[in-house]
């Protein structure tokens, strides 16, 4: 499916192009010990300025999700999965992605994933599928 | 809590709204002009008097239909001679330039602040399917603070988002599509009274089931419907306004608190920040949610109603559903009459200020066929996601 691609900047590349290496990359306090998204240059739980992002092991849940069924443009006619999902790292860590690679009636809150990246031109996408 | 509570210094003395089309074959600035005026001239005001002029959220992406009218535009076209004026998307949500209206009257900077809002989004579909689509807050690629992050996932519409809330809020709390329903029945029913609205035929539950699903599990009938609008009010400093034509609508209370962080996916998945801004207004007034006549809250989706509902007090969090169940309490005759010009899902998509709009229509005994007995304390509430802000209204 198309997709309209994110502005590569200094604080949201580690998450958009991690994938090249194979890892989902989140943002993390070296202070603290704090993982946090979206990626910023100061520690939303300490303040600290001491933060980078560190690999994770592409592990999350999903807390919330939706089937689109709404063809926006020719290209989206098929039904899709849009999800908010949380790493299994810490909790409270969160970020919206599509669940694909299962029909999407077998998507539900609660259900085990693990990331898959889509590569677009020097974007890699983190997508998730089922695990379990 | 707070130790000023500048708002009830200001007054709301006039109201005017254009035509409510789909499409209108007026100008954007033709229907602001027609709504701008009305709300001076019935605030027994003339353009001379308006020193101060706000909305939200101004021309900030080319004119295009979702606000293609601004502050600057408006003040050209009408001659006005301001001390101030102010807009910008950033803000408590749709009502955000009536609360900055209120700040600066507040503050002294201006006494007669005209506020408005104009919508043509109606047109704009007309012109393309995709006028309205997120991915087109940027041209290129994505690099706004927020839309980045859910655009590359093919989010073109903030209903992928409040379906995100829905099913949270049935997951967590139980509330069925049945329940949500009668959110829009009701608005469907108040709409049969209001000659403005744009779908005034009757809606049964067999015909919100009928409707489309668009993203599960919200269907077309948890939307609101496109329109061509301009909405306008006067703030007047409460002073000046006991000499206005209309019974001073007094602002008791603002609620435009943020807590959490502001991101779609990042506030509170089955309450958005309704409850903090609930708090917030509630800890600036001696009334409570007990008190309130008439409630006119956010519809731009149904689920978004809910946690207004919930957020502002008026049942427990996670009672919405059954706080609606069978449309009652919400109706006419129920205990809190709910968006009684038929909201944004059936009377049209004003975006925030029609609202205001109605609370003022039935606090001054002007709403006609939907008229409730003599309200004196109504409640407008608007937005969704990290946007919201209510104002807590009483005619002394």
């Amino acid at each position: 499916m198309p997709r309209k691609l994110p502005l590569l900047n200094p604080e949201n590349t580690a998450f958009w192009t991690g994938g090249a290496d194979g890892e989902l990359r989140i943002a993390h306090c070296d202070a603290c010990g704090t993982l946090f998204h979206p990626p910023t240059p100061v520690c939303p739980a300490c303040a600290s300025l001491d933060v980078g992002h560190k690999p994770v092991s592409g592990r999350a849940r999903v807390v919330t999700f939706t089937v689109n069924h709404q063809a926006w443009t020719p290209e989206l006619a098929e039904p899709y999965v849009i999800a908010i999902v949380e790493i299994v790292e810490q909790a409270g860590v969160r970020f919206l992605t599509n669940i694909v690679g299962c029909p999407v009636d077998r998507v539900r809150i609660g259900m085990p994933v693990r990331v898959t990246f889509e590569p677009i031109d020097d974007v890699w996408i983190p997508l998730f599928v089922a695990d379990e | 809590m707070f130790d000023r509570v500048f708002e009830k210094d200001v007054a709301i003395t006039g109201i005017g709204q254009s035509e409510v089309a789909r499409p209108s074959s007026k100008s954007a600035m033709r229907l602001t002009v027609e709504a701008c005026m009305e709300a001076i001239g019935d605030a027994g005001l003339t353009r001379d008097d308006i020193d101060g002029v706000a909305c939200w959220p101004g021309d900030n992406n080319n004119g295009d239909s979702f606000s293609p009218v601004g502050t600057a535009a408006i003040k050209s076209a009408l001659g006005l001679k301001l001390n101030w004026y102010g807009a910008g998307y950033e803000g408590p949500g749709p009502l955000a330039g009536v609360i900055q209206g209120a700040m600066a009257i507040a503050t002294g900077l201006a006494r007669h602040v005209l506020v408005f809002r104009t919508i043509t989004e109606a047109t704009g579909r007309a012109r393309s399917r995709t006028a309205n689509a997120l991915t087109n807050k940027s041209a290129g690629r994505d690099g706004t603070y927020y839309w980045q992050w859910y655009t590359p996932f093919n989010v073109l519409s903030a209903i992928n988002l409040a379906a995100m809330y829905a099913q949270r809020h049935f997951h967590d709390y139980g509330t069925t599509a049945e329940q949500l329903a009668q959110i829009a029945l009701t608005c469907r029913r108040h709409a049969a009274l209001n000659p403005k609205a744009v779908y005034r035929a009757p809606m049964t539950m067999d015909d919100y089931f009928a409707s489309r699903l668009v993203s599960t599990p919200l269907r077309v009938f948890d939307c609101d419907v496109h329109c061509d609008a301009s909405t306008a009010l006067v703030l007047s400093r409460r002073d000046a306004a006991k000499d206005q034509p209309n019974p001073p609508i007094r602002i008791d209370a603002i609620g435009s608190a943020i807590h959490s962080p502001h991101a779609w996916d990042q506030v509170d998945l089955s309450a958005m920040i309704t409850q903090e801004v609930g708090r917030m207004m509630w800890n600036r007034t001696d009334l409570t949610p007990a008190d309130v006549d008439t409630a006119q809250l956010y519809d731009g989706f149904s689920i978004l109603t809910l946690m207004w509902l919930e957020g502002l007090g008026f049942c427990p969090r996670g009672e919405g559903g059954r706080f609606i169940e069978n449309g009652t309490c919400i109706g006419l005759d129920g205990d809190l009459p709910l968006n009684t010009n038929g909201g944004q899902l059936s009377g049209g998509r004003t975006h925030g200020l029609g609202y205001v709009h109605e609370a003022c229509a039935q606090l001054w005994g002007r709403a006609g066929g939907r008229q409730l007995a003599d309200p004196r304390v109504a409640v407008a509430a608007a937005g969704g996601g990290p946007l919201g802000g209510s104002l807590l209204l009483v005619r002394d």
